[in-house]
């Protein structure tokens, strides 16, 4: 399914300056796989060695936190826009 | 030799120059500011700081700013707010020595984020921005709108659209731009994070994060200083993005690396609200894993479900030796009323949070009763009365008359005997 996916500025560097690019999966962990293989180096990036999602890494399905979906397996549509955003941010 | 180094990721150690980022290109962590304190050893001493204004510039060393010889600061009188001898609650809890550092009163908008604030107005001017920005509970917002107004800067405030009224005309009024959010405050911050991506402004508690987070620790200074130059050895905090539990113990730290305070242990208690505790949860199931929570209570300035600094404040709490409580809405009404009508405290549902989490860690026997006690009240009841409208009415309403008073008196007086 192709999707949205918003890159925040410390990966922009792997995505030649984009902001926005285009992926193509059914599920968050298949769009990380499709983005390895159009920008290599992004999947360390996002997952650790035990494939888990990163500690300060927060993924958004249509402004939805993923870890209130099902997590990396949460699937996707056609049209659907994924947020990749540092989690380091905010305090009252 | 230079006071500020620059910037440090705190996962990975990699160095940035100061400037306005906030995580690690790497890894992703928080950058934190990276100092070098031998040379602020050279620059520090208790007399010098005890010489300086009644503010928290009297730790000017100790903060991220390089703030021109004979230059006052943006936010002038923040800070040194008392520290009061509670013993009236300390006998209503059976503890011995029990201290309230009451940031309710912090000058200008009555909660420690003007600590905050100060520092992240300042870094933001001297990296040369004209427009600042925050994502807020309240707090924030008002003092964001406050100081960006003394700074003469452009701001846009990002707030959830059902904040109390109260934290939104005490933003209003000086008058920055408000846009009110349809969804949680998580909602919010995330936005603003991609708003901060897009436009160029200083977001304090995002790209300016890193030196807007060092002003928490002035709060830390102060209780240490006004003991008498030593820390206590619990401390209870109200935790929502969790920084100023994490930047509380920081302080102690650092003021013990430059002698400043005799060695020793601080305990350090997170308290959250029932409705939105994922720190304490931490805590309690002992796990470094956070699990973001939808907020439901009334303590709206800490309803943060996924607190940027959930780990760091777990791991304050648990290195320290420290604990965490949850406290229920019920529980919070009661700490507010309960620190009130001891000390003539009013503080907002976040104070409530602590004292109510405070008296259960002390009857659990988490927090002894013969050791000295700290407990941080963080922001103003002034602001936010709307939990007690309909829970607290006048005794008796009468005509102007002696002899009508007397009889009211008598019948409050039979009615109070029972």
């Amino acid at each position: 399914m192709p999707v949205l996916v918003r890159i925040p500025t410390p990966l922009r560097s792997l995505t030649k300056g984009q902001a926005e690019v285009e992926g193509q999966a059914d599920t968050v962990a298949g769009l990380i796989e499709s983005l390895e293989k159009q920008f290599p180096g992004l999947k360390e990036r996002l997952v650790d060695e035990s494939g888990e999602m990163r500690r300060f890494i927060n993924v958004y399905v249509n402004e939805e936190d993923i870890r209130f979906l099902q997590g990396d397996k949460t699937t996707l549509k056609a049209g659907d826009h994924v947020s990749i955003v540092p989690a380091i941010a905010g305090g009252g | 030799m230079e006071r500020l180094k620059g910037l440090k990721c705190r996962e990975c150690g990699r160095s940035y120059p100061s400037s306005p980022i906030h995580v690690c290109e790497f890894c992703f962590g928080p950058l934190e500011v990276d100092y070098d304190y031998e040379v602020i050893a050279s620059q520090i001493s208790r007399a010098k700081i005890e010489a300086g204004p009644p503010s928290i510039w009297r730790y000017a060393p100790l903060l991220p700013l390089n703030i021109p010889e004979g230059e006052t600061p943006v936010g002038q009188a923040v800070g040194f707010t008392p520290l009061l001898r509670a013993r009236n609650l300390a006998e209503e809890l059976g503890v011995k020595e029990l201290w309230v550092k009451n940031d309710s009163v912090c000058h200008p908008t009555w909660s420690f984020k003007d600590r905050v604030v100060a520092v992240a107005i300042g870094k933001a001017k001297e990296f040369g921005f004209d427009t600042v920005a925050c994502a807020s509970t309240g707090n924030l917002a008002n003092s964001v709108a406050a100081h960006s107004a003394e700074a003469r800067l452009k701001s846009y405030i990002f707030i959830p659209a059902d904040l109390e009224r109260g934290k939104i005309i005490t933003t209003l009024i000086y008058a920055p731009t408000l846009v009110a959010v349809e969804g949680t405050y998580d909602e919010v911050n995330r936005l603003c994070a991609e708003v901060g991506d897009k436009y160029r402004w200083a977001f304090v508690n995002i790209n300016i994060r890193p030196y807007y987070a060092e002003g928490s620790k002035t709060y830390g200074y102060e209780i240490a200083e006004q003991l008498g130059w030593r820390a206590p050895a619990h401390v209870v905090v109200p935790c929502a993005g969790g920084s100023l539990i994490t930047k509380i113990a920081k302080a102690f730290k650092e003021l013990r690396l430059l002698k400043l305070i005799p060695e020793g242990r601080t305990k350090m208690y997170a308290a959250q609200a029932l409705g939105c505790g994922p720190i304490v949860t931490m805590i309690k199931k002992d796990t470094d894993v956070l699990v973001p929570v939808r907020p439901n209570t009334i303590a709206k300035s800490l309803a943060i479900g996924n607190p940027a600094d959930g780990y760091y404040a777990y791991r304050a709490a648990k290195d320290s030796g420290g604990y965490g409580e949850h406290a229920e809405d019920e529980e919070i009404i009661e700490g507010m009323q309960l620190l009130a009508r001891t000390e003539g405290i009013f503080t907002e549902t976040a104070g409530g949070v602590t004292v109510a989490a405070a008296k259960k860690l002390i009857e659990a026997g988490r927090i002894p009763r013969d050791e000295p006690i700290v407990i941080c009240i963080t922001g103003n009841g002034l602001k936010t009365p709307d939990v007690f409208y309909d829970r607290l009415s006048v005794d008796v309403t009468i005509r102007p008359s002696l002899q009508v008073f007397d009889q009211a008196l008598a019948d409050l007086k039979s009615k109070a005997a029972g």
